[in-house]
């Protein structure tokens, strides 16, 4: 029996795991791919930390802006907690080397490192290492980790969380390899799991895995999950592919134009208010550009590589002289997993949650850009240290094999069920739903519509099943298995939008187009257990 | 247009129709797997060239499957020197283990006053995904599966130049056997990143400090014993060590 296993080997798993290896736990990382392949390498513009090393800036100015653009929804003391922890962070990243970008200062450690302005924020506060900020981060923390000797097993794919009178005991795997059910035993629990934007299938700048694989399992295991209907759209993805153009092409001076090559918005607002404009221009039969052409080639290059070449491959134009065709689609998810001050799970004891995949209370109803990595680094040690206190207390009497048995029997009915609705399909057709019914601007008829089809969806889903009969390496079963979370989960998110009459943040409906004082709340939903 | 994709259960080489058009190889492979061959096994993540998950041979050359615009007539395989796990999925477990042979972290922090050209130093090497082409296209591991690799040696010459690396010798001591010496500098690792990083630099400037470190070329040791014409034998002086 291992002490704590993690669950997801991305930016927030790897913290949880060396802050409990650096306090004694013996810990062991299960990730559905490789530790680098994860979603945090795809974050771009930076980590927020009052350093005030290019302008003034104080850790309470940091908890001001964080709790503006949260607009009421979150929880102020642990908004304070992730600020006031955000230095010393950075100084931990300083410390096992992430090669962050440098001022010349003439100066020592974490006040030479480069900051820069996102939107939202009141001074130059995110940390950044040039365009790659996550990708580095998480290079740098599986360098540690291969110093510091921790355990992975690479290629499971989570199925269950394994429990015992409301206590996590472990958890179910399919080992993707040899398509063997297995059971891992451990005294706690650290769900890093990554967000659900992917249920938006076609209309999100997230990878083919963010299907809140975590998240569906809490649920399942009696947790709660909260805030699931604050979904952030980001304003500037290609138009065809979905693919991330960084908010630093607006911020180095790029514009929004219409069809007209009009200007409509101020490019450097909030972006659930620039993604808005940008979706009441398309409303309006308007096509939306972004203009980067009077930057110059040679700034482009300099400033905006990586967005050059993925304009050139994705969308054939070239930003120099092109306008570049976008549309706003589905970016992070707020809502996740409920936990408490000390990220331990609503409804599973020693199960802690940290990363996109929890819902800890700090980006309420809309995300600050930069507050993501600072959350999965900060608070994934912090999970990593608290799951290590749960563990010592923690009974080390293992757990029957209830839950095994239950999942091996369900990934056997799969192999064993014919299928003759292509689940492919109905995943775009989810996420065609989502973006029209449950996107940008939401209104309560199109949300009780897209319930109603999600219902007849998962009704439909027991004629879905694999075609792909192969017992090892099949990833046509892992994407079914995803495609199911996704579906469990998307009535959390339309029921939620429907409970919600109000606009606040990223949640925007017709015919209540203003915050609602009755809603300053969390919508928290769990699923009853019936007694037997 | 047509594609070809090397099948492992069978050894041989499917043919796939695609509709007309440039469209990225991931996309292809994404569009076969859900309308014509649910069996068609490959790795993918964040369609943007940074996650390193989808890297396979195209024409014999390593591409990532979400940055190559797909051409008729291509033909797609895994990648060369690792255990093929199905179809395009490889094993990348023993490619990793060089990270940890390499010692490819900090060893010892200290800190140190950095600067904007100290960030620009090693500014390529931090760009790596992991994504193993390199490790792929190098033709050393033909002879010698155990060498360390491009990668590991890029990421071992990233952390050995840091400023705040207070013990760049243990590093130095770990890229000698099957290190920077087996390398032929023939430079197919550079030709194929597609982050534009030259792990053939970085392993020329490792021999350079290896020779600060009091290292020296194995096979030049070798040969100096019973060749005369190598003046500087049997003295630590290696005539390609940059001096």
């Amino acid at each position: 029996m291992v002490d704590i296993l993690i669950i997801g080997s991305g930016g927030a798993g790897l913290s949880a795991a060396l802050a409990a290896k650096e306090a004694g736990a013996s810990v062991l990382v299960v990730g559905k791919m490789y530790p680098t392949n994860s979603q945090t390498s795809m974050a771009q513009g930076g980590m927020n930390a009052a350093l005030g090393n290019v302008n003034e800036d104080h850790i309470s100015l940091h908890i001001q802006d964080t709790i503006k653009s949260a607009h009421g929804l979150c929880d102020e003391d642990i908004v304070r907690q992730m600020c006031a922890d955000a230095p010393k962070t950075i100084a931990w990243l300083e410390s096992i080397g992430v090669p962050f970008s440098r001022l010349d200062n003439d100066k020592q450690g974490i006040e030479t490192i480069a900051q820069r302005q996102m939107g939202g924020a009141s001074a130059k506060r995110a940390c950044y290492a040039q365009d790659y900020t996550g990708l580095k981060i998480l290079h740098t923390l599986y360098d540690t980790c291969l110093k510091e000797k921790i355990d992975f097993l690479d290629e499971h794919y989570f199925l269950n969380i394994v429990t015992k009178d409301g206590v996590a005991k472990g958890a179910t795997f399919l080992d993707i390899r040899t398509g063997e059910v297995k059971q891992i035993d451990a005294k706690s629990l650290v769900l890093a799991t990554g967000g659900y934007a992917s249920l938006y299938h076609g209309f999100t700048t997230n990878a083919y895995g963010s299907t809140g694989d975590g998240i569906a399992a809490v649920l399942r295991a009696g947790g709660a999950v909260s805030d699931m209907e604050f979904i952030q759209f980001h304003p500037t993805a290609l138009k065809h592919s979905s693919i991330l153009i960084s908010e630093s092409a607006r911020g180095e001076g790029g514009y929004l134009v219409n069809s007209e090559g009009e200007r409509f918005v101020d490019e450097l607002k909030a972006r659930d208010e620039v993604a808005r404009a940008i979706f009441s221009q398309m409303q309006q039969g308007q096509r939306v550009y972004l203009d980067v052409r009077h930057l110059g080639e040679e700034k482009l290059m300099e400033l905006l590589p990586q967005e050059v070449e993925l304009c050139k491959l994705h969308e054939h134009v070239d930003p120099a002289s092109e306008l570049i065709p976008i549309k706003p689609v589905a970016h992070y998810s707020m809502g996740g997993i409920d936990v408490d001050y000390a990220l331990e799970v609503n409804g599973v004891k020693g199960c802690f949650a940290a990363g996109e995949c929890s819902n800890a209370k700090v980006h309420g109803a809309n995300r600050l850009g930069g507050n993501s990595l600072l959350e999965i680094t900060a608070f994934g040690r912090f999970a990593g240290e608290n799951a290590y206190k749960h563990s010592i207390y923690a009974s080390s009497r293992a757990a029957d094999d209830v839950q095994l048995q239950k999942d091996r029997t369900e990934i056997e009915a799969i192999f064993a069920k014919e299928s003759s609705i292509n689940f492919y399909s109905s995943r775009e057709t989810l996420g065609n739903l989502f973006y029209e019914k449950v996107g940008i601007v939401r209104e309560n008829t199109k949300l009780n519509e897209a319930l109603e089809e999600v219902i007849a969806m998962q009704v439909a889903h027991q004629q879905m099943g694999i075609s792909d009969k192969n017992k090892t390496n099949n990833q046509n079963l892992i994407e079914f298995l995803e495609f199911k979370n996704a579906l469990l989960l998307a009535p959390t998110v339309i029921s939620a939008a429907i409970a919600r009459d109000e606009s606040r943040g990223a949640h925007f409906k017709v015919g209540f187009e203003e915050e609602n004082e009755n809603f300053k709340k969390h919508i928290v939903l769990q699923w009853k257990r019936e007694s037997a | 247009m047509q594609i070809k994709i090397l099948r492992s259960e069978t050894n041989t080489y499917q043919e796939y129709r695609l509709p007309a058009g440039e469209i990225p190889l991931l996309s292809a492979l994404v569009y076969i797997k859900e309308t014509q061959d649910a069996t068609l096994t490959f790795s993918a993540g964040c369609r943007a060239s940074v996650c390193g998950t989808c890297a396979v041979r195209v024409n014999g050359r390593e591409e990532l499957a979400c940055a190559y615009k797909v051409k008729p007539g291509d033909v797609i395989e895994p990648l060369q020197y690792h255990f093929v796990l199905r179809d395009l999925k490889v094993d990348k477990d023993k490619a990793k283990e060089t990270l940890k042979k390499a010692t490819t972290w900090l060893q010892k922090f200290q800190e140190a006053p950095l600067t904007h050209e100290d960030e620009k130093r090693t500014e390529k090497q931090t760009d790596c995904i992991l994504c193993d082409s390199c490790y792929s296209a190098c033709p050393v591991f033909a002879v010698n599966p155990d060498f360390l690799g491009p990668f590991a040696l890029t990421r071992a010459y990233r952390y050995s130049e840091d400023k705040r690396e207070g013990d760049a010798k243990t590093i130095i001591d770990n890229v000698q056997t099957n290190g920077v010496w087996d390398c032929t500098l023939c430079g197919e690792c550079t030709a194929v990143c597609p982050k534009g990083i030259d792990p053939k630099m970085d392993i020329t400037m490792l021999r350079g400090t290896s020779l600060q470190h009091g290292h020296q070329d194995p096979s030049f040791a070798q040969q100096s014993f019973g060749g005369p014409d190598f003046g500087g034998g049997g003295f630590g002086f290696d005539p390609n060590g940059g001096f």
